[in-house]
């Protein structure tokens, strides 16, 4: 008996060393290729064109930062980003909130169709999409304009959104909206001091959703924006990288890491957010 | 329910509050759906449509070129066309070993991420990182480590003694595609990580504790409590994360640009091309047909094989 015990523990001993072992297999696959994005982007020229390089850079410098937004202008396609993407997240809301009440609160055929389109629409490649989008946007004389790629943003984003912010509306119990009713509050009351507040958290991770998928969204804005001023800050990257010596790697670096802060800070913020939990203890018993 | 229209100080919007109230409920839901469906028929269903239509014209790009049906020309082309076919073989390698890779590396994360582990919130947070950067940004990232001369990869080989095997591993014909799969898998993993941890919090505790006091051991706790309870998620994952690996784009583009000669032109790759280097715009959008077409059969027989399976 306690023989068995032993040895049940040192096989469970084994167990945890090698699931601590698979850990950092995992930890080192994640995040080694960052920590040497970081690298290269703190070192100076001389460090990159080095036969070996280090890990730490010996002399580290900001340089890289300054020059990726002086230089090549990445500074101007970063504030297109910033612009295209607040206007496509707050767009995406705007738009998707009353059809997610519909959608949860109603029962129409509509809504089936609509959320079968939404799901449908993710099967088919973009390639599809972009030749025909782009001759509807040159009539409507958008083509070539961040208006034009900011409702390009919002239709490929609404899909996710709808379903994500229904599922919130649904979370939200119905003996609410009916208690207010019989407090006296017509709908629109009850949708404002009632749904709107517990709809928060769902709102602001359908605007974060939105937020990043423009901010990150790379062909569209390949294909639809040939001005180069109107560039977005993927577009820019990318031609960053074609004209790549081991040299410019250092800005590039610099470039890409700023690129992601915005998505970063984000997914944080959007983490305490959808933990506060405001909807506890609004129906007891 | 009908109590709140007697209350006329609160009756400022109210119409038919009591008469018609299932007819001004059906125009209201139009209403509201009306700003989300409009700018997705325009968008996303005409050109749609339209883009499926093109498939079988000999669209081309300029202002005032003719289009005029072509019928199956197009796919005739395609038949004949071994860029295409190589390229078709590509993407299908592509999609199944991201996907495959993908899915079991993130099952493995997810369930080390289940246990109390020290350390697994680091690994929370590195697991979603990957998930927030642009593609563009993570193809950037991994022609870092590939570099051949400033990279990662090749000063780890250098410094355990491998120098041999140090390579310029985008540009060599043999390492191209593995390793723009590892970048994939790397993306594409932590969104996938998440999705199977929310679903094994889910699992319900009792089962597990009882299938260990009938002396279940862990390999058959999995087997037949976790794994059971998580399919329908892990049937909803793959087959999201397979059609979005074989329409993605931005990364492989970045990272290689479909070379070198061709050994990672992605079909999505090897579309734009032709429509935007070639203006083929007819013949893209039938590349783009097939693709859709492929997609949907492989699903299906994979969802009736699982839904099969679960009968």
């Amino acid at each position: 008996m306690a023989r068995n015990n032993t040895a049940a523990r040192r096989r469970t001993r084994v167990g945890r060393g090698l699931q601590y072992l698979a850990l950092s297999a995992y930890l080192v696959f994640l995040a080694f290729p960052l920590v040497w994005l970081l690298s290269t982007s703190f070192k100076p020229p001389r460090e990159l064109v080095r036969l070996h390089p280090t890990l730490i850079p010996e002399s580290p410098t900001l340089a890289n930062f300054v020059q990726a937004f002086t230089e090549q202008e990445l500074g101007r396609a970063a504030w297109n980003s910033i612009q295209v993407s607040l206007a496509s997240a707050l767009l995406t809301v705007l738009i998707a909130t009353p059809a997610s009440y519909a959608l949860a609160r109603f029962r129409t055929r509509l809504g089936t169709v609509a959320l079968g389109w939404v799901l449908l629409s993710q099967l088919f490649p973009f390639v599809l999409l972009i030749i025909p989008i782009f001759l509807v946007l040159r009539q409507a004389g958008l083509a070539n304009t961040h208006a034009g790629l900011v409702l390009i943003y919002v239709v490929w984003a609404l899909p996710f959104a709808l379903w994500m912010l229904q599922g919130f509306v649904r979370n939200i119990p119905r003996e609410l909206e009916e208690a207010a009713s019989v407090d006296g509050a017509n709908r629109l009351q009850t949708l404002r001091r009632v749904i709107f507040p517990l709809l928060t958290p769902g709102l602001v991770a359908t605007a974060l959703f939105a937020f990043i998928s423009a901010w990150n969204e790379f062909f569209f804005a390949l294909v639809l924006i040939k001005t180069p001023e109107l560039a977005t800050l993927p577009v820019a990257l990318a031609r960053f990288v074609g004209i790549e010596g081991t040299a410019r790697l250092g800005p590039l670096a610099a470039g890409s890491l700023l690129a992601t802060l915005p998505s970063l800070v984000f997914f944080a913020v959007m983490q305490r957010r959808l933990a506060s939990g405001s909807l506890a203890g609004a129906v007891k018993g | 329910m009908t109590t709140l229209a007697e209350r006329p100080d609160v009756e400022r919007t109210g119409q038919g509050n009591r008469s018609g109230r299932r007819r001004s409920d059906r125009t209201t839901v139009y209403l509201l759906l009306l700003p989300s469906l409009l700018p997705v028929l325009v968008l996303s269903v005409f050109p749609l449509l339209r883009g499926i239509y093109l498939g079988f014209t000999d669209a081309r790009a300029g202002r005032n070129v003719e289009v005029s049906f072509t019928g199956l020309a197009n796919y005739r082309e395609l038949l004949g066309d071994s860029l295409f076919w190589s390229s078709f073989r590509i993407g299908l390698l592509w999609a199944f070993a991201v996907t495959v890779l993908q899915f079991l590396l993130a099952l493995g994360l997810a369930l080390l991420l289940d246990q109390r582990l020290r350390f697994r919130g680091v690994a929370r947070v590195l697991a979603v990182v990957p998930w927030a950067m642009p593609p563009v940004v993570v193809g950037i990232l991994w022609r870092l480590v590939y570099h051949p001369d400033a990279g990662l990869l090749n000063e780890f080989l250098h410094r355990i003694g491998a120098d041999g095997l140090r390579t310029t591993w985008l540009g060599d014909f043999n390492t191209a595609l593995p390793a723009v799969i590892i970048v994939g898998v790397w993306a594409g993993m932590p969104q996938t990580t998440v999705v199977l941890l929310a679903a094994l919090q889910g699992v319900p505790r009792e089962l597990h504790e009882a299938a260990a006091m009938d002396g279940a051991g862990a390999w058959q706790r999995f087997r037949n409590v976790t794994l059971p309870s998580l399919m329908p998620v892990i049937v909803a994952i793959t087959s999201l994360d397979f059609i979005w690996n074989f329409n993605s784009f931005g990364l492989v583009y970045v990272l290689t640009a479909g070379g070198p000669g061709g050994r990672t032109m992605l079909p999505m790759l090897f579309a734009y091309e032709e429509a935007f280097r070639y203006g083929n715009y007819g013949y893209a959008a039938a590349l783009g047909n097939v693709m859709v077409v492929i997609v949907v059969a492989l699903l299906a027989v994979y969802l009736r094989r699982r839904l099969r399976e679960a009968n």
